[in-house]
């Protein structure tokens, strides 16, 4: 069992009550997954030559000032860095494919949790209630989020293996399921150089679905593909830049709810995540069907 | 009880406010204290999809759910009436015995699951899996039902006024499952029957009680063709 939540908001007044209407969410959500949480939340985007960096130290008193000159020193050009205990988002016009190497290299102890010009991503271990509180959640801003509550099943409580997943740039997944081929997904993704980091089967959904969107899909193309190839059990939220998408398997084992306003798209696993929202009695409920793309934009 | 908010406007009505009261309070209540009131009315404020809300019931007491339940609503009912002004979450009334819940809004999964007896009505959709493993209750959905419905079906009947999803009773035993609408597929060993009398008459009976107005002659009767029943071992075996 696992808990998803997700929030987009229709009205740029709503962007700066992104995280406090959330966090309720994620609160009620921890008795279906109290030991690990994350959130992945969409800003105002980057300029186009901008990206930035959500890493996770193993060390709530990193010395992310030394890290932030040593980029600079390195990169030879300006960086502003976020940090938050034992993660940091840093903002530089450093191509990420260039950061990365980099950071294998000079910081193995560094996780690089996400990367793009819209997305920041939290997620550690401990009960949602903790974590949220921990990195402020209720304080975040953004067009919309994808979180998750986590029990896990399929490989070990550690904050790289909780949610949210992301690949590439400014993509992210959240899973209440189990995989069943994610060693399949993986050895067809690693063939044609694609790395994973860690042995979750989300991971290999995550990657999956990108990869497909690199290739040219749209993201309704690669969930299409997705039905096709990934075999299981799940519910997937999943956000872009511009999007929150909600999908469930076909025989949809695992529950979501969708609520929608004039204000707002709301998703959870259950209602009594929603119950708290304003208006949400007289919101438009459904529950997703299974193998209907369910998606959402800015 | 300073918590249980007990807005008494006679000694046999009692309203139970979810913001402030906690299921367990509402379900010990009805429990163990009910039964030695005069309480024949309860009313359910907020419950804000909290779980197994009037679970459990063992008494001729009317329930009134004001808002949408969660998971296993008035499971194991026996001798309560429930009504819920909303939706309801997965497994309501799953088990039931006697008496009746009445959905005003859509049910999630496994409405009516392996039920023994009483009357579940779901005014809006239920969804996948409606009345899987049902053992002799009665299920009437006025919207339409989702896949696996009815699957291992044993007794009972369920009336759908709408549309059926894939693999509408599959593995079927004695259940028969009465169809306004479209079925998208029949599962293993489900056939369409022809509507007799006593079907035509069942159907009325059950449209009746549920309170909704179609004609019983616009009904498909879908029921096990029993091949299930015994193993062929002459059948071709491939696995």
């Amino acid at each position: 069992m696992c808990g998803i939540v997700g929030l987009l908001v229709k009205k740029p007044a709503l962007r700066a009550e992104l995280g406090r209407l959330m966090v309720p969410m994620m609160v009620e959500m921890a008795s279906r997954g109290p030991e690990s949480a994350g959130l992945a939340v969409f800003t105002g985007a980057l300029s186009d030559d901008h990206r930035k960096l959500s890493l996770y130290a193993p060390d709530w008193h990193y010395d992310w000032a030394a890290f932030e000159g040593a980029f600079i020193t390195h990169f030879g050009t300006d960086a502003s860095i976020r940090p938050k205990g034992n993660h940091a988002v840093i903002t530089s016009d450093v191509a990420v494919e260039r950061v990365k190497p980099w950071l294998r290299a000079q910081f193995p102890q560094l996780h690089v949790l996400a990367a793009g010009r819209t997305l920041d991503i939290y997620k550690d271990t401990g009960h949602p209630a903790r974590v949220a509180e921990r990195y402020d959640f209720g304080q975040l801003a953004g067009t919309h989020l994808v979180g998750h509550t986590r029990m896990a099943t399929e490989s070990a409580v550690t904050p790289d293996r909780a949610h949210p997943f992301t690949a590439g740039e400014d993509f992210c997944l959240v899973h209440n399921g189990t995989i069943s081929n994610p060693y399949m997904i993986r050895r067809k993704l690693e063939h044609r150089g694609i790395r994973f980091e860690t042995d979750n089967d989300t991971e290999a959904a995550c990657r999956y679905l990108e990869w497909r969107m690199r290739e040219g899909d749209d993201l309704e193309a690669a969930l299409a593909k997705g039905f096709e190839e990934l075999d299981g059990f799940y519910t997937f939220l999943i956000g872009t830049e511009n999007k929150m998408a909600l999908v469930r398997d076909a025989f949809a084992c695992k529950p979501a709810i969708v609520a929608e306003t004039d204000d707002y798209v709301a998703v959870a696993s259950e209602f009594r995540a929603l119950a708290h929202l304003p208006g949400v009695n007289e919101a438009r409920l459904f529950e997703p069907m299974p193998e209907e793309i369910y998606s959402w934009t800015v | 009880m300073d918590r249980l908010t007990a807005a008494t406007v006679d000694a046999t009505a009692r309203t139970f406010d979810l913001a402030h009261a906690t299921v367990r309070e509402l379900n010990q209540f009805l429990h163990r204290e009910l039964p030695s009131t005069a309480v024949r009315r309860v009313t359910v404020e907020n419950p804000g999809g909290r779980h197994a809300i009037a679970a459990g019931l063992d008494a001729p007491v009317e329930v009134d759910v004001r808002g949408h339940g969660g998971y296993y609503l008035a499971g194991m009912n026996q001798h309560a009436h429930v009504t819920v002004h909303g939706n309801v979450g997965w497994g309501v009334a799953e088990n039931m015995m006697s008496g009746s819940v009445r959905v005003k809004g859509f049910a999630s999964e496994a409405a009516g699951a392996s039920g023994h007896g009483g009357t579940l009505v779901i005014e809006g959709d239920a969804s996948l899996r409606c009345g899987i493993s049902m053992k002799g209750i009665d299920i009437v959905v006025g919207g339409s039902i989702g896949n696996y419905s009815a699957f291992m079906a044993q007794a009972g009947r369920l009336v759908v006024c709408g549309d059926a999803g894939d693999a509408l009773g599959d593995s079927l035993y004695e259940a028969v499952i009465y169809v306004r609408g479209r079925v998208k597929s029949l599962g293993a060993d489900a056939r369409e029957e022809p509507m007799t009398d006593a079907d035509f008459a069942a159907v009325a009976e059950l449209l009746g009680r549920a309170g909704f107005d179609h004609a019983p002659s616009e009904f498909r009767r879908i029921a096990s063709a029993r091949g299930l029943y015994h193993w062929n071992a002459e059948a071709d075996q491939e696995y």
